[in-house]
């Protein structure tokens, strides 16, 4: 019965990833028109990825999810605001300022803005810029879950809170440096990695459950949106900051 | 094979490495805080291995099959020669283009579909909803939001318009669309926006940006092609909305055509 299950999810997997094949496959045969480079890899690399998908699925709702909705349980439970804002804060911040993604665009940004002439040049100020950069985008990560969580708790609707981020944007692009744009409005979407995705879901989710009078349909999502709109508003302040 | 042995142990150690903050918060706040045994330890644990494996060999897979081709084409795709655009031309049309175009939205969409984030939030409100919203049908329509922002995304480096115009559009369409907007879809709508950017679409996707910002003339690649992923985030929000928008106004239509 479980490799029953194992095989269909392998399939699942399989499906799943086929398009991204189709369009690979077909570019290049088709409008490029040169032969796939490495075909043995392509194919191998491929049933790791199916296998690696399949997996992940299986330790999702085996692990990720109970762990999140089960934390969320406690919590509410216990009755201690402080400490589930903590905990908000900081798998927020955790989370964050280890993301390869987010060390990635930092480092773009800090070469960027040496370039411009916004900081002093040379390799100090840039790794400083960087790192600024990161705690920053990671601070704003934890301050959304926190809020997000407090959100959810007191039954706030999700859209003023939104709205408000969205016009904090409007309102700060026209005084951030040109070139820090660009960066915080894509910051925003590199803050949320695999892992913290279905952590940070479940916890809202559970705890909207556990909350009388909430509706976890309603209330639970929104914790990741308000993790991808406070970086871009940081990160632009960040930039006038400095 | 030893030297593929030691590569993946590399990529599964840096996938701990990635994780382990997670996993401190995690076990600290459990024994210190709740202080309250964890059901079922023993499957957890397996669990969380399965999730470190899997995204272990998740990443090792497609450094092997896709990133390296899908850069490659990201790469080919804008060079001059392929677009048959003369270098030395200052205004070319962005019609011209069009292949970038079609690539950008066949590839946002693809990888959207395969974002093991997007899966996750997909399972999560099929179970919530009681299967009133299908995992398949979130995230198609998150695709297709993808596929037009990136496309839209890849106009924009090509036309040179100022990024925070599409932005604060973007965020105009969505606010009006809130207010219209069945209650019980907004936080789905907002979320599935954050997920659809991650492992696989990053990569591909800043291949693409950078290779076209530094093909069009008079882009600059550092200042120019940053800005795909922002509408990756922001077109699937309208994306979610707009679906829910016309399932219910469907169902409107089909209840008050009945007599």
């Amino acid at each position: 019965m479980i490799k029953n299950a194992f095989v269909k999810q392998l399939f699942n997997s399989f499906l799943d990833l086929a398009p991204i094949l189709a369009v690979v496959l077909v570019f290049q045969v088709l409008v490029i028109r040169q032969p796939i480079p490495d075909v043995g890899n392509l194919i191998v690399g491929t049933l790791f990825v199916v296998l690696g998908l399949t997996l992940f699925i299986q330790g999702l709702e085996q692990s990720l999810f109970p762990i999140g909705e089960s934390m969320a349980y406690a919590f509410a439970s216990k009755g201690s605001l402080f400490w589930l804002l903590t905990f908000a804060f900081c798998l927020g911040f955790g989370t964050t300022v280890a993301e390869p993604a987010l060390i990635a665009v930092a480092q773009e940004a800090a070469n960027i803005a040496s370039k411009a002439g916004i900081i002093e040049p040379g390799d100090e100020a840039i790794t400083s810029y960087a790192l600024g950069l990161r705690l920053t985008v990671a601070l704003s990560v934890g301050f959304a879950i926190l809020v997000g969580v407090l959100r959810i708790i007191r039954g706030w609707p999700l859209y003023y809170l939104i709205i408000a981020g969205y016009c904090g944007v409007i309102v700060l692009t026209p005084f951030a440096p040109p070139e820090i744009i660009g960066i915080a409005y894509d910051s925003g979407g590199v803050t949320t990695s695999t892992i913290t995705v279905p952590l940070v879901t479940a916890l809202g989710v559970g705890l909207a459950t556990a909350i009388k009078g909430r509706n976890p349909m309603t209330d639970g999502f929104g914790l990741i949106a308000f993790a991808s709109l406070t970086p871009i508003v940081f990160v632009m302040a960040y930039g006038m900051l400095i | 094979m030893s030297g593929w042995l030691s590569q993946f142990a590399g990529v599964l150690l840096e996938t701990c490495r990635d994780i382990l903050p997670i996993a401190a918060i995690i076990v600290g706040f459990q024994l210190l805080v709740i202080r309250k045994p964890v059901a079922h330890p023993k499957k957890m644990l397996i669990g969380f291995i399965y999730v470190l494996l899997g995204i272990a060999f998740f990443l090792e897979g497609l450094d092997m099959a896709l990133f390296p081709l899908g850069t490659l084409m990201a790469n080919q795709l804008t060079t001059p020669e392929f677009l048959g655009i003369d270098p030395a031309q200052q205004n070319v049309a962005w019609q011209a283009y069009y292949w970038v175009y079609i690539f950008a939205a066949s590839i946002g969409f693809a990888t959207t579909l395969a974002e093991p984030s997007l899966l996750a939030v997909a399972m999560k409100a099929e179970q919530i909803s009681g299967g009133a919203i299908r995992a398949w049908g979130l995230r198609f329509a998150v695709s297709i939001g993808v596929a037009f922002g990136i496309a839209l995304g890849a106009y924009r480096i090509v036309t040179g318009t100022e990024l925070y115009y599409f932005i604060i559009a973007g965020y105009i369409i969505v606010i009006v669309q809130t207010l219209f907007s069945p209650k019980l879809i907004i936080g789905l709508a907002y979320d599935s926006g954050g997920v659809t950017t991650s492992t696989v679409t990053v990569p591909l996707v800043t291949a693409l940006g950078l290779g076209l910002a530094s093909t069009v003339p008079g882009r600059n690649p550092l200042l120019d092609g940053f800005g795909l992923i922002a509408f990756a985030s922001l077109c699937p929000i309208i994306a979610v909305l707009g679906y829910a928008q016309i399932a219910q106004w469907l169902n409107k239509h089909s209840l008050s055509s009945k007599p």
